[in-house]
């Protein structure tokens, strides 16, 4: 393969980042160019040595070559489409980002960790660089966008190849994607370490970085519905509606949300186009739009094509799952003023976020409902597999957090719930629950398919991982529930004498037995995580660990 | 560009949910529609053709 114009851009790339560097108009924008320097000038070495130099249009070599068979050495790898044969199907770029959703899953996961810890034991916050303040946007972008992200990446690209029976369009462009979206991470996450930040919630990365990351996603949106143009099948299948929608209104939010204006050409700062209850209400459109299209629509993409495959039977109704995404994406669009009670915003917009978020619970549950009864009539399969355990009680998690949030969103109990850690249960739920467990069971799923493997490494592993990750999670959101709503009656308590009954500080010092427990019920789910990664890492090499099949060799009782 | 804020709100709280609201029937009647069974079927079993 030649990669000579995408080294010479990068190496250009570098050197423009050295600039940056020198030229900086504050400290943090120095730190950062010089980071993304070093990260260019590495991907220069590395494209450097992967430039096939045996073409025609080089000078030959000294040596006398014999004639014919050089150019092809690097270049056609036999394809890996299964099955069909007749469309060879990009699925290298699948390959990687399944192997960056399991590396960015741990880290994104083990940080979650270490800043439960920091707020359980303050002196583990490690100044300035470690700090809680820092630590946490990188704990949610690298769960949020690194981890789901580049499983919603890999997937979308493997399931809309699947279902339109097309090559992904735009040939190397779906490798700018992954690797530009990869880029996107890295900074986002240094630039949090280094004290960069917008201050906007689940937006942090300052505004360089996100006119990077509009670039990615116009890449992205081309290849899918490039991919969707070019499709041999008449019917464009519901995942891909969900996953496009998904695409589209990212690219909206993101660049409403981010619009700013940078202090200096370069330097890192810079203030929002809006301000006072409309920068607010901005956020949380955005924020709230994040989790109904890039935590739900994207991955209930993957629900429609997974759960199918892995149960092996259509999903249980197709045209209730069309209703499910027309309603869900009218409905999910003005739920974001209930992050905004109880505050400047007006009245009428806070009741019209409650409403909507009421009504969203319907068509919640109908996506509930239709990926559940994909399995009726093949609820055995449960007993013996795993992968489909996990896609199950991910539904479920789904379900259960999709009644949680409307129910939160409704004023009187969000007068209790909210700024408490009962929201941070509830985002758990969802994230860990839905998020997490849908992700997990796309990975297993895909593992053995992307490399050709029989089967998993083990199903016993998948299953350790499966009871470690829910009761992980039921530990989270159990304990989050006690904490957030003891903390919300603590500090609403009047006395007869009408003043506040207890200091903030009481309560933050009766919430710390919860916080040491929240703590151990994410170290149960990191060590899951760390189970798939041996799994996924033992499959890649092509190891079969020899065991006992799921669900026993039990013998089946003639009926009498 | 003069956007004036009460008369967009009017707008958006009268003829544009009116054909937001239009648009989601006609696409739950789409989907409805007598017929539409077959198509469905078909469409449910495109993940199942491929490997």
């Amino acid at each position: 393969m030649k990669f000579s114009t995408e080294t010479m851009l990068v190496g250009l790339a570098a050197f423009l980042a050295l600039l940056g560097a020198g030229f900086a108009a504050d400290q943090p924008f120095r730190q950062h160019a010089y980071v993304l320097f070093v990260v260019l000038a590495l991907a220069t070495i590395f494209l450097m040595r992967r430039i096939d130099f045996s073409g025609d249009k080089m000078i030959p070599l000294r040596a006398d070559r014999p004639a014919g068979g050089s150019g092809e050495a690097a270049g056609a790898r036999p394809s890996a489409a299964g099955g069909g044969g007749s469309v060879a199907y990009m699925d290298d770029v699948v390959r990687y980002g399944v192997i960056a959703t399991v590396f960015w899953g741990i880290i994104g996961f083990l940080v979650g960790v270490l800043i439960a810890s920091q707020l359980a034991w303050p002196d583990l916050n490690l100044q300035p660089y470690l700090n809680f303040g820092r630590l946490r946007p990188l704990h949610t972008s690298a769960v949020i966008f690194a981890f789901g992200g580049n499983a919603l990446i890999a997937t979308s690209f493997y399931v809309v190849q699947r279902t339109c029976r097309a090559r992904l369009f735009g040939g190397n462009l779906a490798w700018f994607v992954f690797w530009g979206y990869q880029l996107f991470i890295v900074m986002a996450a240094t630039g949090y370490v280094l004290g960069i930040t917008e201050g906007r919630e689940y937006a942090e990365p300052e505004w360089y970085v996100d006119l990077w990351l509009t670039i990615v996603w116009v890449a992205y949106l081309v290849v899918f519905l490039g991919t969707l143009v070019r499709r041999k099948e008449p019917h464009i299948y519901v995942a891909n509606w969900f996953y496009l929608s998904f695409i589209v209104t990212i690219a909206m939010l993101h660049v409403v949300n981010n619009l700013s204006m940078p202090v200096s050409f370069l330097g890192a700062k810079s203030y929002s186009a809006f301000s006072g209850v409309q920068d607010a209400l901005t956020q949380w459109w955005y924020g709230h739009n994040a989790v109904g299209f890039f935590l739900t629509a994207g991955f209930l993409g993957m629900m429609y094509y997974f759960v199918p495959k892995q149960a092996n039977r259509p999903v249980y109704s197709y045209r209730l799952s069309i209703i499910h995404f027309w309603a869900l994406i009218f409905l999910y669009i003005w739920a974001g003023p209930h992050h905004l009670h109880y505050t400047a915003l007006p009245d009428w917009a806070q009741t019209l976020g409650m409403v909507f978020s009421i009504m969203l619970w319907m068509p919640s549950w109908g996506g509930m409902i239709n990926g559940l009864m994909t399995l009726s009539g093949a609820w055995d399969k449960l007993r013996t597999d795993p992968v489909l355990r996990m896609m199950v009680i991910s539904i479920a998690f789904y379900g259960m957090s999709t009644f949680e949030g409307p129910m939160m969103s409704i004023k009187s109990v969000n007068s209790l719930s909210h700024y408490t850690d009962w929201t941070i249960g509830h985002v758990h739920s969802g994230a860990l629950g839905w998020v997490g467990m849908i992700s997990f069971g796309a990975v297993y799923h895909l593992t053995p398919k992307l490399w050709q493997r029989e089967r998993l490494y083990s199903l016993r592993l998948v299953n350790w991982h499966f009871w470690l990750a829910t009761l992980g999670i039921v530990v989270y959101a159990a304990v989050m529930w006690v904490s957030g709503i003891m903390q919300g009656l603590m500090w609403r308590e009047y006395g007869e004498d009408g003043y506040l009954v207890y200091s903030f500080a009481e309560t933050v010092a009766a919430m710390h037995p919860y916080y040491v427990m929240r703590m151990l019920g994410g170290a149960m789910y990191l060590a899951g995580a760390l189970i798939m990664a041996f799994n996924v890492y033992k499959t890649i090499r092509g190891d079969i660990r020899r065991e006992v099949p799921m669900g026993g060799t039990q013998t089946l009782q003639p009926a009498e | 560009m003069d956007f004036e804020y009460q008369a967009m709100r009017t707008f958006a709280d009268s003829w544009g949910l009116v054909a937001m609201a239009l648009f989601f029937l006609c696409a739950v009647g789409f989907v409805l529609r007598p017929g539409a069974r077959r198509a469905a079927d078909e469409a449910a079993a495109i993940p199942l053709k491929e490997d």
